[in-house]
């Protein structure tokens, strides 16, 4: 792994007289890299082209973006991200609690639980959840899991209806914030499964058959050598589905009622998201509206990116740490 | 003689409740998987037939049987293709750079990073962008090849990951066998690096363009609607087959809706259809490296 072969400009294992080097070396080279520095072009030009396209609505909005809770870019020319980006957040953050204790459990399932020969497949079968376009579960969403979910959420409302996040008044059920949590939980476990899996996978060895030697049930094993050691692992796979599921946009625009308003009562028909917002609202934007519509677009990405690198981060301090280990 | 003292009860049990949550998560997980394959067999097969895969929504009205997806079939074969074309020699240069030419220093570390970060920026983000740069910018009208830039954006990191992967499977014996034979470092790339690499980087841009195949967001902003055929990627609002699963699916009629579902259907059918190919490849290539 760490064997260097290739050293620039004739390193010891690759030196060859200089008349024998061929001359599609120089543009070759100049190709790969031309395209790694293309990559990281193309990462600076979204920012630049979305900001650059965000400034002339952002110029002309009567309200203040950061605190409205309006949303008419076309008409009155007032808007603000402030209800969208709760939802963004709430939506994601229901979905993340939802999703982490089953996909580590599914993780724990394929790596320490089911048979090996089986694991292969079921693996491929969690997989497989993530294969499924998002205009499908948004189909799925509104067409079963919504009717699915009306009467438990009455039942809560009825019962449970001193905690804040079971309460409302008047219409319960149909296309509430928890119907496209669920989706979006959906749409998340298989990345976070996927990821704690190979994390519990590398868990040393030895530490886990000394537990087993010391008398140790599976479940107490699992709980000293494997999870403390998946734990960071784990951490950065739920920040990985957290991007996830605030970027999701076709499912929760097929369900969320679109709404304008900052409410926590999620058996309600109140819900709405940055992205959803932005499918949902592209049709009919006139100029402003879709300059409205990049800056939105543009919170979204600068959240998810700050998510993203803060899981990436804790990941690669990982991968040093296991290599060091191993 | 001792004898082994049992495991205490409340221990014990302690174990068994574990492992039933452990593989009711697992009962869970697969849940969902069932329930969306079945409903989109069921509510799809009805209309899942040549007429459909083989007519446009041209002067269909509103609330009329009939018509199908076909205009969506081809705008999301071209705009795949486009997007391949696009994003797989700039995705696997970069793989080549990284593990060939990076040698770990500064830009390698750097453009590392990034594509992982970039794997992670919302499918709207990328139609976002498209939109802002390619149609608002410089002023280019919508069509398949505006979606299929954006596709592009979404299929490289997954592209990069995947070949690179692979190009540090290869054997180092086989590079220092080249360089000993006096071979260019660039044609032992060419001649012996990538083929060696080859059905592992067809398995992962397979498995890009399944997930591609599927993005319904950027298309929404960069390609727009049509119900006619439009074979010209280059010019003219296209339609795509996530796009027209989402434009019928908001339509208020039952006919409309039974169409949406047939989409899906088709839509589910050639993504799965890819990553089972792409993973036949993978499981045919290497027998050995089943985990």
């Amino acid at each position: 792994m760490t064997t260097k072969v290739s050293t620039r400009d004739g390193g010891p294992a690759t030196s060859r007289p200089a008349s024998r080097r061929s001359h599609g070396e120089g543009p070759f080279r100049y190709a790969a890299t031309g395209a790694g520095i293309i990559l990281l072009g193309i990462m600076a030009a979204i920012a630049v082209f979305l900001i650059s396209e965000a400034i002339p609505a952002l110029q002309a909005n009567k309200g203040h973006f950061f605190s409205e809770l309006v949303w008419d870019p076309n008409g009155s020319q007032v808007f603000g991200i402030a209800a969208l980006a709760f939802g963004t957040v709430l939506s994601s953050a229901l979905a993340l609690v939802i999703a982490t204790p089953i996909a580590v459990g599914v993780a724990l399932f394929i790596s320490h639980y089911a048979p090996r020969r089986l694991a292969g497949p079921l693996g491929y079968l969690i997989d497989l959840l993530a294969a499924v376009p998002s205009v499908v579960y948004g189909l799925w969403g509104v067409a079963f899991l919504v009717p699915l979910l009306k009467t438990p959420s009455q039942w809560l409302n009825e019962n449970l209806g001193w905690f804040p996040l079971f309460a409302g008044e008047g219409a319960i059920g149909g296309k509430t914030m928890i119907a496209g949590s669920i989706v979006l939980a959906i749409m998340i476990l298989p990345i976070i499964a996927a990821i704690s899996r190979e994390v519990f996978l590398q868990a040393p060895k030895m530490n886990e058959e000394a537990a087993l030697a010391l008398g140790a049930t599976r479940w107490e094993m699992i709980r000293m050598a494997v999870l403390p050691f998946g734990r960071p692992g784990v951490i950065s796979a739920a920040m990985l589905g957290l991007g996830r599921a605030m970027g999701e946009t076709i499912a929760v625009a097929l369900i969320f009622p679109a709404t304008f308003d900052i409410t926590f009562e999620i058996l309600t028909p109140h819900a709405n998201s940055i992205a959803a917002n932005i499918a949902n609202g592209f049709g009919e934007a006139t100029p402003i509206g879709r300059g409205a519509l990049i800056a939105s677009g543009l919170v979204l990405f600068i959240i998810t990116l700050l998510v993203n690198i803060a899981a990436r981060m804790i990941i690669n301090r990982r991968k040093e740490y296991a290599r060091a280990g191993a | 003689m001792t004898t082994i003292q049992h495991i205490s009860t409340s221990r014990r049990i302690k174990d068994r409740v574990v492992q039933g949550l452990v593989y009711l998560a697992f009962a869970l997980a697969v849940v969902p998987l069932v329930s969306v394959l079945w409903l989109v067999i069921k509510n799809g097969a009805a209309r899942f037939d040549l007429d459909f895969l083989t007519h446009s929504m041209r002067n269909i009205g509103a609330r009329d049987v009939g018509g199908g997806a076909y205009h969506a079939i081809i705008g999301t074969l071209e705009q795949v293709l486009i997007a391949s074309l696009i994003s797989v020699p700039i995705g696997l240069l970069t793989a080549i750079y990284l593990v060939e030419y990076g040698n770990g220093g500064r830009l390698s570390r750097a453009i590392s990073f990034f594509v992982d970060v970039m794997t992670g920026v919302p499918s709207v983000v990328a139609g976002l962008f498209i939109l802002a740069f390619w149609v608002l910018f410089l002023g280019q009208p919508f069509s398949g090849f505006a979606g299929a830039l954006s596709l592009s954006i979404l299929m490289m990191p997954t592209v990069v990951r995947s070949a690179e992967e692979m190009l540090r499977l290869v054997p180092n014996d086989l590079r220092e066998a080249s360089y000993a034979l006096g071979v260019a470092k660039w044609r032992t790339i060419m001649k012996v690096v990538l083929p060696t690499a080859l059905t592992g980087i067809i398995t992962g841009v397979m498995l890009a363009v399944a997930r591609v195949a599927g993005e319904t967001a950027p298309l929404l902003l960069t390609v727009f609607f049509t119900d006619s055929i439009n074979n010209d990627p280059f010019s003219g609002p296209q339609m795509g087959l996530p796009l027209f699963v989402f434009d019928q699916a908001g339509r208020p009629n039952a006919t409309a809706v039974d169409r949406a579902w047939t989409g899906a259907l088709t839509l589910i059918l050639i993504v799965m259809l890819l990553n089972l190919v792409a993973r036949l490849i993978a499981r045919w290539r290497s027998p050995a490296k089943g985990r």
